[in-house]
């Protein structure tokens, strides 16, 4: 089983992240869940979803203590949350930023700046720019599932071709 | 088989189910985490795809009072609440049971106040045990599909006549995103046909005074009707296994049947509880799960030769857990360990539970969390 926490901000659209990912593994035919964890949330909170890939029904709900990858949405929630804590030695880490954050050595560290990619195509909505669309591109290129089920995913659940566009933008962009 | 899947939170497949099965009327409260399944329904009404009359209602009461009131005019009839909302509804639940209608009801299990806390418990819904309602508590996103189906065709049965609460743990399944596959249930739900349904042109007497004489005999008939849903339990999950090939029993047994122990509980905790055994199994413990989905009418357990450790996520104060109670009282020779473990949504992961199982003390009581000093 694969296990990944997204850290993210409410309303930055993590929930919607992660049920994308869980469906999009689902379309290649593996077993997926998405949870969020529902505490006092709210708009600019820090909150975290997990997600949930295998190749058998899952069958766990308690939260993810020990995830094999973190996803940081939003890297100013470092300021006030460990993002690390419980990640596996050799763990992966993406994170959406354009600067060099260092991280321990032990972990594989992947970036792509989702926030000017979306910016470049003016997907913002309320004021904040998408970043759970293109997020799916670039964990499709990190391997979690394949580019085409990231992209039906999105197409599930955002009319916008823009979605689209900014998932093959950061499946380009995203380096280690 | 990917491409039939889709991926729903258990409110949404609970909504899905509803939508099938058309129901004449809807009436509702919204409360967390129900929210979305009345949410869903209002949705599919507003949008064409259920011809139901949604009532939205000013209270969780008001909600079981209009559902009686529509179901004695023998329509379909279907509500959702959780916690608080079920407790408010707890007077008018007897009266639905009492007057014999199968009104089928989404339940999100949700602890009681105070302190305020909207996760997972089982205290409200087994606090509403004895209100003459069929209990179901189910542990996946399709099985809360599946059963809500199977329960309207449950509760319409003549033989039935009850009606039905569809339990599922707040956040954990009402939440939680999975795949699941949608049914055409075609004709496996007949039409409703309630006998003893209002006609203007065959006026009775309906919640008239029934004296001392009388008023036994009515209770009787709800406890023959309790004993026969067993069968139509039965025989309903069956004919679901040969229609749509998904399988159910009133309580699901995982690895049981060379078991040494076997650990009890309900919901998305009986779920995770299969991990611990295959956890425990790896360490040479055979251990094995009994899921308990029918909560009433209360089902048989396989416990010959095996100890027990019953995983309680309620309790009854001054007496100990109700499942842990439940079986003792039928069951007085069974050997168990009683845990009293997620309360309010405290975690609980498969390795506690097979901590649980590893430091099992049989005829004890053990509430996870609490050190060993204080038990």
């Amino acid at each position: 089983m694969y296990e990944i926490r997204i850290h993210s901000r409410g309303g930055q659209g993590g929930v919607t992240a992660a049920r994308m990912m869980a469906s999009a593994a689902v379309k290649d035919g593996k077993f997926a869940t998405a949870c969020p964890f529902y505490g006092a949330e709210r708009r600019g909170a820090p909150i975290v979803s997990f997600v949930r890939i295998d190749e058998a029904p899952v069958r766990i709900y308690s939260q993810i203590r020990k995830p094999d990858m973190i996803i940081i949405l939003d890297p100013t929630v470092m300021e006030t949350v460990d993002v690390l804590d419980g990640l596996k030695e050799g763990g992966s880490i993406f994170i959406n930023t354009h600067e060099d954050i260092e991280f321990p050595p032990q972990f594989k560290v992947y970036k792509a700046d989702l926030t000017g990619i979306a910016l470049s195509k003016n997907l913002v909505v309320a004021g904040s720019p998408i970043l759970n669309t293109p997020v799916i591109g670039a964990l499709a290129k990190l391997g979690l599932f394949t580019h085409e089920s990231g992209k039906k995913a999105i197409e599930e659940t955002f009319a916008d071709v823009r979605n689209i566009e900014v998932a093959e933008k950061a499946f380009e962009e995203v380096t280690a | 088989m990917s491409d039939k899947l889709v991926m729903s939170t258990g409110n949404k497949a609970v909504a899905a189910a509803v939508k099938m099965a058309q129901p004449t009327v809807v009436a509702a409260y919204p409360i967390t985490p129900q929210t979305e399944v009345i949410e869903a329904i209002a949705d599919y009404v507003e949008g064409g795809e259920m011809t139901a009359r949604y009532i939205p209602v000013e209270s969780e009461h008001s909600a079981m009072t209009a559902c009686i009131g529509a179901a004695i005019t023998g329509v379909r009839v279907f509500t959702a609440t959780s916690s608080h909302g079920l407790l408010y509804m707890h007077e008018m639940l007897h009266w639905a049971a009492g007057a014999r209608l199968p009104i089928v009801m989404g339940q999100v299990n949700r602890t009681i106040a105070p302190g305020w806390n909207i996760w997972a418990e089982h205290s409200d819904s087994l606090s509403q045990r004895d209100t003459g309602w069929l209990q179901i508590y189910v542990s996946t996103v399709q099985e809360a599909y599946d059963a809500t189906l199977m329960a309207f065709r449950i509760a319409e049965d003549n033989r039935v006549l009850l009606p039905v609460m569809i339990n599922m743990d707040g956040f954990l399944l009402s939440h939680i995103m999975q795949p699941f596959e949608m049914t055409e249930p075609g004709d496996f739900i007949p039409p409703i046909h309630l006998p003893h349904a209002i006609d203007v042109n065959d006026p009775h007497g309906y919640g008239a005074m029934s004296p001392a004489n009388v008023h036994y005999q009515f209770r009787f008939d709800m406890e023959k009707s309790m004993r026969a849903a067993r069968e139509v339990i039965a025989e309903t999950e069956a004919e679901f296994a040969k229609r749509f090939g998904r399988s159910y029993a009133p309580v699901e047994e995982y690895l049981c049947d060379d078991a040494d122990v076997v650990i009890v509980a309900m919901g998305t905790m009986g779920k995770e509880a299969e991990v611990a055994a295959d956890f425990l199994r790896s360490e040479g413990i055979k251990a094995g799960v009994m899921r308990i989905r029918w909560l009433r009418p209360f089902p048989e357990l396989n416990i010959a030769g095996k100890e027990l450790v019953v995983i309680d996520r309620d309790y009854s104060f001054g007496f100990g857990g109700v499942i842990a109670g439940e079986i003792q009282a039928r069951y007085p020779e069974a050997k168990m360990a009683r845990v009293i473990a997620g309360l309010g949504g405290q975690e609980v992961t498969f390795e506690d539970m097979a901590e649980f199982v590893r430091s099992r003390k049989i005829g004890t009581e053990f509430w996870f969390g609490i050190p060993e000093e204080e038990q």
